[in-house]
């Protein structure tokens, strides 16, 4: 039996500054994951992500990562990619730094 | 210390400069990723989880004050006021922006650093002993041999591209500080009826595939060093292997191929680079060793350090500790511990490095060094000058007592930091140095290593320590595999796995059962636990971590 599609989000980091950014629905970059664009379908995720890496001078390393929906937007599903939203667990640095919750 | 010449100074602006170039077309669009990525990773850019990473060489683990000083005001003005001290003696600062590394990169210049060949399939940064020069063990400071091999592998034309990255460590001592035989190729300097040379080990390393380096040459003299280097990296790099990245390194080469035929190889190679070695190499190397000339040692009696002891518990306590005999017998090797409990490991904030700096400034002759062990050492202190020392290093919460315990833990970035990670390792480290401070086992435990990596890379050394513990990813959840019995050092030996991996919250409370065990079961307090399990094996360590049903019947 075939299995389902898990949505993903198109990530990648910002190239100047290395940050984690996620792919909105207007193809913009977000620093937030919620603000993502969770992508459903498979093709459409392929297609999203040969966008995104077609912006080679805006991003570094894009990625399909999985993700579910949320109350507030996608949320991450992999342990890496909850990391990803936050920063190190032994420094208060990245994006819980900037308190946004 | 050794001071850059000319050739240096020209050859490391000129990097800054094409790397500030190089920056400037990525940014542009003149350069995609694809053609960026070799060009920033010779330059030690790393692109990790939450932003890039600068590697930076210290060569041999060996730094100035002033250096350390510029590391603390490249961590204030383009990163988060830390850097991480790494088990290959260099400093990763987390945070920089690529727009500012270039800027960064000329203020490594100006105090004759640089982050060349700290990634790619390159010679990386020699390692050795962080007490070269100053132990009283030593057959001769290694240093130098160091220093010879950084100059002839920077920029070596036919080494950018080898099959693999490839590390050299040397050690002085019979004692072996540098673990050498986990090392591409490792190198002990050796005496021989009067003369000196290195005894040569190959196909060492950890990762994936663990191997312990075996003996290629019991005997090289000092005269044959880089055109026999060059003959073994030159077999290397027509034998290695290119079609598989996890075959690539030498210790597969060496184990496939059987380490007489890599012998065989290496010395018919030999004959060929020999003869193109004119003896330059020779007059540099005297060059060198020029530079590395002791420090003229204070001759200040110790008669205040041992009153010192005598009456104050702490610096009794700390002295027992994170002092080591000095060559020199009114001097000690200090070891600057940056293992404080529940603090990361390895690393320092800036006020911290200036602080280091101004002490060894002030009573260590200007020299620091790092330990693979991720600690820094002050190789040269007069003893009466340690109580001072001391007094500075405990205001400036350095002076955890705790070297070679069981918080004196390596553990790499791990999850935290790392793109290639599984599971984190420094929170791991974190909870073990604080709970077993808590509940007071630490002293009785005594010497005992704790290795941490955060993916079978094995960055951590975790097949070497003692106790040795990987994160890996067990179906999208953090779980830690412990190894039994590792060590680095003349009894280099690859720990034994255990069994079933732990859960994250799971992992103090098995160790905390391997230590128990290991108090019940020890012939003694001066019994170290790496002795115990020699002794008895890892079945009473399994049984205890397991229980008894486990291999029962």
């Amino acid at each position: 039996m075939a299995r389902g599609f898990t949505p993903k989000v198109v990530t990648a980091n910002d190239l100047r500054l290395g940050d984690v950014v996620y792919m909105c629905a207007d193809g913009s970059w977000t620093r937030w994951h919620h603000e993502a664009e969770l992508l459903t379908d498979e093709a459409d995720a392929e297609l999203r992500l040969l966008s995104a890496m077609g912006q080679s001078n805006l991003v570094v390393g894009a990625y399909l990562a999985d993700a579910r929906p949320g109350p507030n937007g996608p949320e991450p599903v992999h342990f890496r990619e909850v990391f990803r939203t936050r920063g190190p667990s032994n420094v208060p640095f990245g994006k819980q730094e900037q308190a946004h919750v | 210390m050794y001071k850059y010449s000319d050739f240096d100074t020209a050859f490391v602006r000129e990097r800054a400069r094409q790397f500030r170039a190089q920056v400037e077309r990525r940014l542009d669009g003149s350069l995609t990723e694809d053609e960026f990525r070799p060009l920033r990773l010779m330059n030690g850019v790393y692109l990790q989880l939450h932003a890039y990473m600068l590697r930076i060489a210290i060569p041999y683990g060996t730094i100035s004050a002033p250096q350390m000083r510029q590391l603390a005001m490249i961590a204030d003005t383009w990163d988060k006021g830390y850097g991480h001290f790494t088990t290959r003696q260099n400093i990763q600062f987390n945070w920089p922006k690529l727009v500012d590394i270039p800027d960064i990169i000329d203020a490594l210049a100006d105090v004759e650093m640089h982050a060349i060949q700290t990634s790619g399939n390159t010679i990386r940064n020699v390692t050795t002993d962080a007490f070269a020069g100053a132990a009283a063990d030593e057959v001769a400071d290694p240093r130098p041999i160091a220093e010879l091999i950084r100059q002839w592998s920077t920029d070596h034309p036919e080494f950018q591209f080898l099959p693999r990255k490839f590390k050299f460590a040397i050690t002085g001592s019979p004692a072996d500080r540098a673990a050498i035989r986990v090392h591409d190729v490792g190198l002990q300097v050796v005496e021989k009826g009067g003369q000196r040379g290195v005894r040569v080990y190959v196909g060492g390393g950890l990762g994936r595939t663990p191997m312990i380096g075996q003996l290629l040459r019991d005997f090289l003299p000092e005269a044959d060093l880089l055109p026999y280097f060059e003959a073994i990296v030159s077999t290397y790099n027509l034998m290695g292997r290119r079609d598989n990245k996890y075959k690539a390194r030498i210790k597969i080469t060496v184990f496939e191929n059987g380490i007489d035929a890599f012998r065989e190889q290496v010395e018919a190679e030999f004959v060929r680079t020999r003869a193109e070695f004119t003896g330059v190499d020779q007059q540099i190397l005297k060059e060198i060793e020029a530079e590395f000339a002791p420090p003229a040692f204070k001759n200040d009696p110790v008669d205040a350090f041992e009153a010192a002891k005598a009456v104050d518990p702490l610096f009794r306590r700390w002295s027992a500790r994170n002092l080591t005999a000095h060559r020199v017998e009114n001097h000690a090797i200090v070891t600057v511990s940056l293992k404080e409990h529940g603090k990361t490991p390895g690393d320092a904030s800036s006020a911290q490095m200036r602080i280091l700096a101004d002490l060894a400034e002030r009573y260590a002759y200007g020299e620091l060094r790092v330990s693979h062990e991720q600690n820094i050492v002050l190789p040269h202190v007069a003893k009466a000058d340690l109580p001072a020392l001391f007094a500075e290093l405990l205001r400036a919460g350095l002076a955890t007592p705790n070297i070679g315990l069981v918080s004196d833990i390596i553990a790499c970035p791990g999850m935290d930091y790392c793109a290639l990670a599984t599971a984190r390792s420094i929170p791991v480290a974190e909870e073990i140095a604080t709970h077993f401070k808590e509940i007071g086992l630490e002293d009785e435990v005594g010497k005992m290593q704790i290795k941490i990596s955060g993916c079978i890379n094995a960055c951590g050394h975790h097949h070497i320590g003692h106790i040795g513990i990987l994160g890996l990813d067990r179906a999208g959840v953090e779980n830690y595999q412990i190894t039994l019995g590792g060590d680095e050092g003349p009894a280099a030996a690859i720990g034994d796995k255990t069994g079933p991996g732990f859960a994250y919250d799971e992992v103090v409370p098995a160790i905390e059962r391997i230590l128990r065990a290991y108090l019940d079961l020890r012939a003694g307090a001066d019994e170290a636990f790496i002795d115990t399990f020699r002794r008895l094996g890892a079945a009473p360590f399994k049984e205890a971590l397991y229980g008894v049903s486990r291999d029962a019947a």
